[in-house]
């Protein structure tokens, strides 16, 4: 015993290196570092400084045409509201009430068709035909950004939030059927398997052995989505697919900074709460 | 009532997991299998209600060749078949209920089921199997408040409430203190008596099985070794199911003697005879 305690005194050990070869290691290493250096220095002799100098006031002023966002800008300078100023209120409304419709139609559109895409995308259930087509799909759906979508709806429906709906169903497709197919996946084959052995039909296997435990994340997800949809629907607006988005360009093209600065403190504040009553919701699910 | 023919199960990796089993099972049998892990106990119950697609042989289910049955004859044959797991498989965020009356799933229709409006007999039947393993009062708890063997019984309340002629039980008590097991495997061989079921229960605690089952087969890599009464179970015997090791410990001990003297378990001496 005591020959065993001697020879394994002094014994090093340490963690063994995430890249076990060494060469390839420090090679890695000193390439990324050598790479990033000289990314930068390309980047940064193009830069005119003397120019970003004397834009600097520039900048300021452009920003400053934010401040005070309208209509408190309409206010201090007239003294009261006029008609044109209602005007606009009317048209941020319109916006703002197109988007949200927007968000809601295609989430929910969205969440009925994710449902059998992402049953028929899971391994562990889908037969490999269905497996393919689901993941196909789910594939062709996430290879493109939204803005791309909305640019090709655009051009096949016309202007409006009609394309916008469209291509935010069309994202949330990708995202949802995949996000769901992955919990299915990761689900707990026992309880799927003593449903299985009661001799129920697939659709009961389907609502007892796999819905109860993927519901929580389903409903998460879907809560998630309908926050990046609202986000998305400022954003495909800027091609035209309607929404606040477009009120927000028209306001841009008319340089009536005040009131592309109410629009987006009113994005802010919409995302925010949106973002924190589902953080409160899917807390709660857990 | 249940016959295996030869049946046998080779995995896609070529792993032979069970060498043409042929073994008997009357009405109202209590059976248990013992054997090391991986020697095909687990592969066995599953090969005989094909949530293991056997690759060889038959099971015969009262005179019905269940391995030759297509999607909607399997599924009346399940609804013949209770199992009981050793995780207990229970699904987690339903209720007691909800776990209880999904072993009526075979019978009732999908939009039933969906609903959750079972017809009343199955209500009534769901409320007295609670009330048997004594969980009455957690029928609208969910499945993951209870603790192991709060689980376990509601696991057996979903495979009795399907009417089987058959349970099989894979491990029920793995997961369980000595006290509960012993509760659950008593509760599991009273209930086959009252109702005059069959049952093969997986199991690999040797004393356990000694103590409540009547007969004992034995497994070893995928081959039946051991076919006998509980008390036939000598050092040589479990040699020739586990492998060389000290087995004087393991063989149950003359009743006279006392069981295990532990005090715990008052009834388990009648039990056992009530039992052989």
């Amino acid at each position: 015993m005591a020959d065993v305690a001697a020879t394994a005194a002094g014994r090093r050990w340490r963690k063994p290196p995430l890249i076990k070869n060494a060469n390839l290691r420090w090679g890695l290493y000193i390439g990324a570092a050598v790479y990033f250096i000289l990314a930068s220095y390309s980047i940064l002799v193009e830069v005119n400084w003397q120019r970003v100098y004397e834009g600097l006031p520039r900048g300021a002023k452009f920003v400053g045409g934010f401040f005070p966002p309208f209509p408190f800008a309409n206010i201090i300078e007239t003294g009261g509201f006029e008609e044109l100023a209602a005007q606009r209120l009317i048209d941020i409304g319109d916006g703002l009430i197109e988007s949200l419709t927007m968000t809601v139609t295609s989430t929910v559109i969205g969440i009925l068709i994710s449902v059998p895409i992402g049953l028929g995308a899971a391994r562990n259930i889908a037969p490999m035909p269905v497996y393919l087509l689901c993941r196909g799909i789910i594939a062709i759906s996430r290879s493109f950004q939204e803005v791309i979508i909305a640019i090709f709806f655009v051009a096949m429906f016309g202007f409006g939030p009609f394309a916008g709906m469209l291509t935010l169903s069309f994202a949330t497709i990708g995202f949802l059927s995949k996000l769901l197919a992955e919990d299915i996946e990761s689900m707990d084959p026992g309880q799927a398997e003593a449903i299985r052995a009661t001799g129920s039909r697939w659709p009961q296997w389907i609502n007892y052995g796999v819905q109860p435990q993927v519901m929580p994340r389903l409903i998460g997800l879907s809560l998630y989505r309908l926050d990046i949809n609202f986000r998305e629907s400022s954003v495909v607006g800027i091609v035209g697919a309607g929404g606040i988005g477009s009120t927000l360009l028209t306001a841009f093209d008319r340089y009536e900074y005040s009131t592309a600065a109410t629009i987006l403190l009113i994005i802010i504040g919409i995302v925010f709460f949106a973002e924190y009553s589902s953080g409160k919701i899917r807390a709660r699910l857990q | 009532m249940l016959r295996l023919e030869g049946l046998s199960k080779r995995y896609p990796t070529g792993d032979e997991a069970l060498k043409g089993v042929d073994l008997e099972v009357p009405k109202g049998q209590v059976m248990a299998l013992i054997g090391p892990s991986g020697a095909g106990k687990s592969t066995l119950i599953r090969c005989i209600n094909r949530l293991v697609e056997p690759t060889g042989g038959r099971a015969i289910l009262d005179g019905v060749d269940v391995t030759a049955l297509g999607a909607g004859g399997l599924r009346q044959a399940r609804r013949r078949m209770g199992m009981i797991f050793q995780e207990y498989a229970l699904v987690e965020r339903l209720t007691v209920m909800e776990n209880v009356l999904s072993g009526r799933l075979g019978y009732v229709s999908f939009w039933r089921s969906w609903f959750r409006t079972y017809p009343q007999s199955d209500i009534d039947e769901a409320f007295r199997l609670l009330d048997r393993v004594g969980l009455t009062e957690f029928c609208d708890k969910r499945a993951d408040e209870l603790s192991g063997g709060q689980r376990q019984r509601v696991g057996i309340a979903r495979a009795l409430i399907q009417d089987p002629a058959l349970l099989l039980v894979d491990e029920p008590t793995a997961s369980l203190d000595p006290k509960t097991s012993r509760q659950i495997m008593r509760l599991i061989c009273e209930l086959c008596e009252e109702r005059d079921l069959a049952a093969i229960i997986n199991i690999h605690d040797v004393l356990l099985a000694q103590m409540f089952v009547p007969r004992i087969v034995g497994l070893r890599v995928g081959e039946v070794v051991y076919d006998g009464p509980a008390d036939g179970l000598s050092p040589e015997v479990l040699t020739e199911i586990y492998g060389e090791e000290d087995w004087t410990a393991t063989i149950k001990k003359d009743p006279d003697e006392g069981n295990d003297g532990d005090g715990v378990e008052e009834s388990t001496e009648e039990h056992m005879q009530g039992l052989t």
